[in-house]
């Protein structure tokens, strides 16, 4: 969220890239405030990397400027920019031990040896390595060596962090248990975070604010809630949850599937359809169903998300209506 | 006995064969005497090894190992920065290296080597252009020296440092390198710190076949250095076919073997990280 006072730690100008004539970043601009969880959520392939590595300095933009705490760094390479990147594979250095890893980035800096002691030791404490500092990576779990990883970029204190799908070769339990942990560390340390995922999940619960992008393009900016609430783009209203898209003469909006009541007469509802499938979730059941076709337009599907406390029993192939409230219509760009 | 065992068995006869065996008779004749007329007496005896201490041979075995070791020193120099290149470059560029480092291969080694002495001779190609141009007045002695031996060495045996260094720095995974950039090192100091260690494994198998391969070598010294220079190789091979002194000529080769093991254990000594020594220790 940016918040008013707050100062300007990255801005975007322009910056587009092209590899071979080919466009794989459509130009863009943005600022991030500092001490901001900016996320860049999109499916592989559409440019979300490629825009991290420009801000790290491993690619450069066709064109188009980087401004890192009111310097322009477009033509520094990564070594003379002040942020750090916590690599998707880790890129731990395999010949030497946890603290040696950590230590790399102080030694780099000619940072005193006393100091150097200290600010390992609260990295390492921070990360919960303490007991680990004297192995090698590979003696090491896929969650341990995405720590250090965390810990040998956080000891530089950079002013930005940036964090390629850092959790993407983990396992859900652990990836969930992170994602909070990296979470309460962004909000303990105050260091603005940029946040490569293609989880929509993660994102929503981790960002102060999402940038949705797909085919290089951005398709929304904004907080976790306002992409839930207020899609722009039906790439956007589908992308992050579920979405029921309805198509009118007057163009498309979209209603979230619990928005949608059902009801067991037909009389006084929007649409009427039969119910195809139920689900049950647990906390919720889903209902789907086919809609009945209206002129030329094909049959709809839609999804139905009914709490628990709906009691009502849904048998598949039973003919009900389907009614919302039009206040809950999201009208999106085709 | 697990079954897959079984497909050493070939490789295990040829070594029993045709290289423990022999060793062992080496061993043996090591120990033995030779009559006026060079026959092999079965008796013990530490002749061949006393002989040794004899200042001439101890000069020959000093030699070979500053030799060898000056050899795998400049093969490593010369070599290191080409498979860098070449292990960075684009794989077309890769191929076309390769190819060139190889194509010296498919010409007899002699013939090889022999072209060098058209090169170095007093009126050879480096003289007559040397002369022709004005910059000595007269020929080089090249021919017959010690550097003339170097560089045959160093010239043959470039190869065997470059593949394995290559082979080494290929695997050398990029995003570590990225990552040291990234922590603020210079390419410098990624390379240093990060690249160099990665490719001890390369360093030390090309070292040691550079080493082994010198120290072994007996035609280089003869057709480049003349009789004026020898090498232990050459000694050996004088003991065996012309002075006919086996028990001598073994004991010459068991001593040089047993240098080149101390010399390896040594270096890999060195060379050992201390993460393997870790690694060899299981996982802690």
């Amino acid at each position: 969220m940016i918040k008013k006072g707050m100062v300007l730690m990255i801005e975007l100008v322009e910056i587009e890239k092209q590899f071979q004539g080919q466009v794989v970043v459509k130009p863009l601009s943005m600022v991030i405030e500092e001490g901001e969880f900016l996320t860049l959520l999109g499916p592989s392939g559409c440019g979300k990397t490629t825009i991290l590595r420009m801000i790290a300095g491993f690619e450069q933009p066709t064109s188009g400027n980087i401004v890192l705490a009111g310097k322009v760094v477009t033509d520094n390479p990564p070594n003379e920019r002040d942020l750090n990147l916590v690599f998707q594979h880790y890129a731990l250095f395999p010949h030497m031990t946890v603290e040696e890893n950590i230590e790399f980035g102080l030694k780099m800096k000619k940072i005193p040896k006393e100091q150097q002691k200290e600010r390992i030791a609260e990295a390492v404490a921070m990360t919960q390595l303490t007991a680990l500092t004297s192995r090698y990576p590979h003696q090491l779990s896929g969650g341990q060596q995405q720590r250090v990883a965390i810990a040998r970029a956080i000891v530089n204190k950079p002013k930005v962090l940036l964090l390629d799908e850092p959790l993407g070769a983990l396992d859900l339990q652990l990836r969930k248990n992170l994602q909070t942990e990296l979470k309460h560390l962004q909000r303990t340390l105050g260091i603005t975070f940029v946040y490569v995922t293609h989880d929509q999940e993660e994102a929503m619960m981790m960002s102060d604010r999402i940038v949705i992008l797909n085919n290089g393009q951005v398709e929304q900016i904004g907080t976790p809630k306002e992409i839930y609430s207020s899609p722009r783009t039906l790439f956007a209203a589908t992308f992050v949850g579920e979405n029921n898209i309805f198509t009118s003469p007057q163009g498309s909006f979209a209603v979230r599937p619990e928005k949608l009541r059902p009801q067991r007469s037909e009389e006084g509802s929007m649409k009427s359809g039969v119910i195809q499938d139920v689900l049950y979730l647990g906390n919720v059941h889903k209902l789907m169903v086919v809609l009945d076709q209206v002129g030329e337009q094909q049959a709809l599907t839609v999804t139905i998300v009914l709490d628990s406390t709906d009691e009502e029993s849904w048998r598949v192939g039973e003919r009900i209506g389907v009614s919302w409230n039009p206040k809950d219509e999201v009208v999106i760009q085709p | 006995m697990n079954k897959s065992k079984w497909f050493f068995t070939p490789v295990l006869i040829w070594l029993g064969l045709f290289l423990i065996v022999p060793m062992l008779i080496v061993v043996a004749m090591s120990f033995m005497q030779r009559d006026t007329l060079g026959n092999v007496v079965y008796s013990f005896s530490w002749e061949g090894y006393k002989t040794f201490w004899d200042s001439l041979y101890l000069g020959i075995y000093w030699d070979t190992i500053v030799l060898s070791i000056t050899t795998t020193v400049i093969c490593l120099v010369v070599s290191y920065p080409l498979a860098y290149y070449l292990a960075n470059s684009s794989p077309r560029v890769q191929n076309w290296g390769l190819i060139l480092i190889t194509i010296p291969f498919w010409i007899n080694f002699l013939i090889r080597t022999y072209a060098w002495v058209l090169l170095l001779r007093t009126q050879g190609v480096v003289n007559s252009l040397l002369i022709h141009f004005g910059w000595i007045d007269e020929p080089l002695q090249m021919l017959y020296t010690k550097g003339a031996v170097l560089l045959g060495m160093v010239y043959n045996f470039v190869p065997f440092m470059v593949l394995p260094l290559y082979v080494a720095i290929e695997q050398i995974d990029r995003r570590l390198l990225d990552a040291a950039s990234d922590l603020g090192a210079s390419r410098w100091k990624a390379f240093w710190h990060i690249a160099l260690p990665q490719s001890k494994a390369g360093i030390m198998t090309g070292s040691v076949l550079v080493f082994v391969s010198t120290a072994g070598m007996f035609v280089v010294t003869d057709i480049l250095g003349g009789s004026k220079s020898s090498m232990i190789s050459n000694i050996i091979q004088a003991q065996f076919l012309g002075a006919r002194n086996w028990p001598f000529g073994s004991a010459l080769s068991v001593i040089f073997v047993l240098t080149s093991l101390v010399l390896i254990i040594l270096f890999s000594r060195v060379m050992k990280s201390r993460s393997d020594r870790t690694r060899e220790g299981g996982n802690v």
